[in-house]
């Protein structure tokens, strides 16, 4: 492209370098890139036809990894899991985010406060959110404990040590950690609505909840569409919430993919499983990002 | 100039006193945290020191050690490896198989550790007749520990037999107490299915099911009904015993908030730790219906394939490790029986030499066996397939008969 440029032809030296500096500089870390992200990737493909075991080896097994990775139990356990997880954290994040937003958007007072206190919850990594809420749910030293002590004798919640339970309560700790980022997403999308609009709706006399219904929420698809996105990569690759709240028990009933796949490659000698449940999780989310990134930049085209 | 010279020898001096450093040190990987299991490996520590010998510790906690082998697997695929490595059973094996070891065959003949080392050891510390570990202890795993406070409190003689065992757990639990204190982590609740296979089927049914792993003993009635034990003894333990560390729930034993614990004997530890007696305060018998036979595990320390300068810091170490003064040392701290046969008992307290004892016997009359629950009775990928569903039915999510069923599924799957 440069060669060819006519605003280039016959410039000297100088210019020419500056039309390459940036390119030159930008190698390196390009091809950094492309060796640790697709290199892997492509490498983690490469294994889950392989018979690794404890190392990697090169022999090829065709797909019996995939194989066996459909029988395994833990691997429906988590891939159920993963529905109940994914499924619920994306939409009570999303609806709470929402209310949160539309709450601060009603020129309340104490904004400025409440605005932080919501968003803060991100600011902590899973880990620190799922040990916090470990201590929390434990019946014998969290709130179980602490509301008998208060008087309430019968109050029960020992979730997190019902295997029915406890995927819930993994539920629960991430609706804390990501609503607040979520309502932060939804309040600048509500800021960004042309009030001019919303004047003269309120003038041919609609209804708060008419103009929420028919023209501020259709204005945050693009909102909706980003925390969907967001929402639904963070709880695939969900790992450290689950370790440090329930390290995937009791039993094997909190293991989400994310847990089984670091468990199979790392800690069980079956490297070639573990790198086909990779090679799915990843597949999973580029079936969530194509689509949105074919919308994305067929909008803007 | 002068300066400059000066400077130069300066540097010349520290960097040769600092490569002689390195040359007398050992790297030991090692997940002995717990209080009882630190002083332990003190008498080893001291022992290197006493020769001049450095000690770089790499503890890292998590019981059973599969994190240890995931910081273990980074170092020597980064090159790096330890010198040498806390390992269990089958892991011994398969980095043997990787090349990674070292060869300690010089040491071993001249100490003479073919006659002193039970054969069921060597079994692990060998790899195609060479030798690649000394072995430090024998764990045997089908231990119950008791509160005798709390026993005689109760009425409860110690229990003859699996119906004996139950009733002394049931009035336990009458009077409001834990009967069995258990922390709910897959290898706590494999070292006790280990405890009902053995109990249930006896030594032909262990060695079918646990080593040979025979499809038709994995799914087989006696397996229904060993998992029908697991379901019973669920039944004894609190509900808040999920994700508890061990040494939790040897501390409710020795509170006397529990009554029984069924752990491998580096549960004595605790005990004693705790200021507590042998045979007095505190009592240890072999799960009814195991007495004769004792599934075991071996603390050893795998020695890695390192340059020449620490070779000779690591032989030491191996023959530190495997001398009869550290073995007793070290074993009496720790719970366990020595790795020789040829120890004098007179040091231990009566629940070491009964441990001593029981592994003669088991280990003259056929019973004694790898325990799959540590790793010493099938490769970690089986091992941990077991795990899944041992943990997953005492967790309530399988009857008896589907974990039998899973039981083979699930083996297969891992072979």
């Amino acid at each position: 492209m440069a060669a060819t440029d006519p605003m280039l032809e016959g410039a000297d030296f100088r210019t020419r370098l500056q039309n390459w500096l940036p390119k030159i500089v930008l190698a390196p870390s390009f091809a950094v890139m492309v060796l640790f992200v697709y290199g892997f990737i492509a490498f983690t493909i490469y294994l889950s036809f392989t018979g690794s075991r404890m190392l990697p080896s090169f022999d090829l097994v065709g797909w019996q990894n995939y194989e066996r990775l459909f029988r395994v139990r833990q691997w429906d356990t988590a891939i159920v899991n993963l529905g109940i997880f994914a499924g619920l954290y994306i939409v009570i994040s999303t609806i709470i985010g929402l209310l949160l937003a539309i709450f601060l958007d009603q020129k309340i007072r104490g904004e400025g406060i409440l605005r932080p206190i919501f968003l803060y919850p991100m600011a902590l990594s899973f880990i620190v959110t799922g040990t916090a809420w470990k201590w929390i749910l434990d019946p014998a030293i969290g709130l179980e404990v602490t509301m008998q002590q208060w008087g309430f004798e019968n109050f029960q919640f020992d979730w997190i040590k019902d295997s029915e339970m406890a995927i819930y309560t993994i539920v629960i700790a991430a609706v804390w950690q990501s609503s607040g980022f979520v309502m932060a997403m939804f309040l600048a999308g509500l800021r960004g609505i042309d009030n001019e609009i919303l004047k003269a709706a309120q003038m041919d006399g609609a209804s708060n909840f008419q103009m929420y219904r028919r023209i501020i929420l259709p204005q945050l698809r693009p909102a909706f569409l980003s925390a969907f996105v967001i929402l639904s990569h963070l709880a695939i690759k969900s790992y450290d919430l689950v370790v440090a709240m329930t390290d995937g028990g009791p039993g094997t009933s909190t293991w989400l993919p994310a847990l089984f796949m670091y468990e199979y490659t790392f800690t069980r000698n079956q490297m070639g499983i573990g790198a086909a449940s990779a090679v799915i999780m990843l597949m999973t989310i580029a079936a969530i990002m194509v689509p949105y990134l074919y919308a994305e930049l067929r909008e803007k085209n | 100039m002068t300066l400059m010279k000066k400077f130069y020898t300066g540097a010349a001096v520290v960097a040769l006193s600092t490569s002689a450093v390195v040359a007398q040190e050992v790297e030991v990987l090692h997940w002995w945290t717990s209080g009882g299991e630190a002083a332990a490996l003190n008498v080893l520590r001291e022992d290197l020191a006493g020769g001049g010998i450095g000690w770089t510790d790499m503890p890292v906690a998590g019981g059973g050690g599969s994190d240890a082998m995931t910081v273990l697997r980074a170092r020597v695929t980064a090159g790096d490896p330890p010198t040498a490595v806390q390992m269990l059973g089958f892991s011994i094996q398969d980095w043997a198989a990787e090349g990674a070891l070292a060869n300690l065959n010089d040491l071993a003949a001249e100490q003479n550790w073919d006659e002193v080392v039970p054969e069921a050891l060597q079994a692990f510390s060998t790899y195609e007749g060479d030798w690649v570990a000394a072995p430090v202890n024998v764990h045997s795993t089908n231990w119950v520990w008791a509160n005798t406070a709390l026993m005689e409190e109760l009425g409860i003689e110690q229990p003859e037999t699996w119906e004996d065992f139950v009733a002394a757990m049931q009035t336990a639990q009458d009077a409001g107490y834990t009967a069995l204190a258990h922390g709910g982590q897959a290898w706590q609740d494999a070292t006790i299915f280990d405890s009902m296979v053995m109990g249930v089927g006896g030594p032909e049914f262990y060695q079918a099911s646990m080593v040979d792993l025979d499809p038709e003993a994995l799914g087989g009635e006696q397996m229904v009904e060993a998992f029908e034990r697991m379901a019973t003894l669920r039944g004894f333990v609190d509900d808040n015993f999920s994700g508890r560390d061990w040494n939790l729930a040897s501390a409710m034993v020795i509170n006397g908030e529990a009554l029984f614990q069924i752990m491998g004997d580096w549960a004595k530890g605790e005990f004693v730790n705790a200021g507590l007696t042998a045979g007095e305060e505190f009592q240890c018998f072999r799960v009814p219906g195991t007495e004769g036979t004792v599934t075991f595990n071996s603390d050893q320390f795998a020695m890695f394939g390192v340059d020449e300068d620490d070779a000779e810091s690591q032989l030491a170490m191996a023959s530190a490790v495997m001398s009869p003064e550290f073995q007793i040392a070290f074993n009496v701290v720790k719970g366990s029986a020595p790795a020789r046969t040829d120890i004098d008992p007179s040091s231990f307290d009566a629940c070491g030499q009964a441990a001593m004892a029981d592994l003669a016997e088991a280990g003259s009359n056929g019973g004694l066996f790898g325990s799959m629950a540590h790793g010493h009775a099938n490769p970690p990928s089986i091992q941990n397939a077991m795990y899944d569903v041992i943990t997953a039915h005492f967790n309530g999510e399988f009857d008896a008969e589907t974990a039998a069923e899973e039981m083979v599924t699930a083996v297969e799957l891992a072979q």
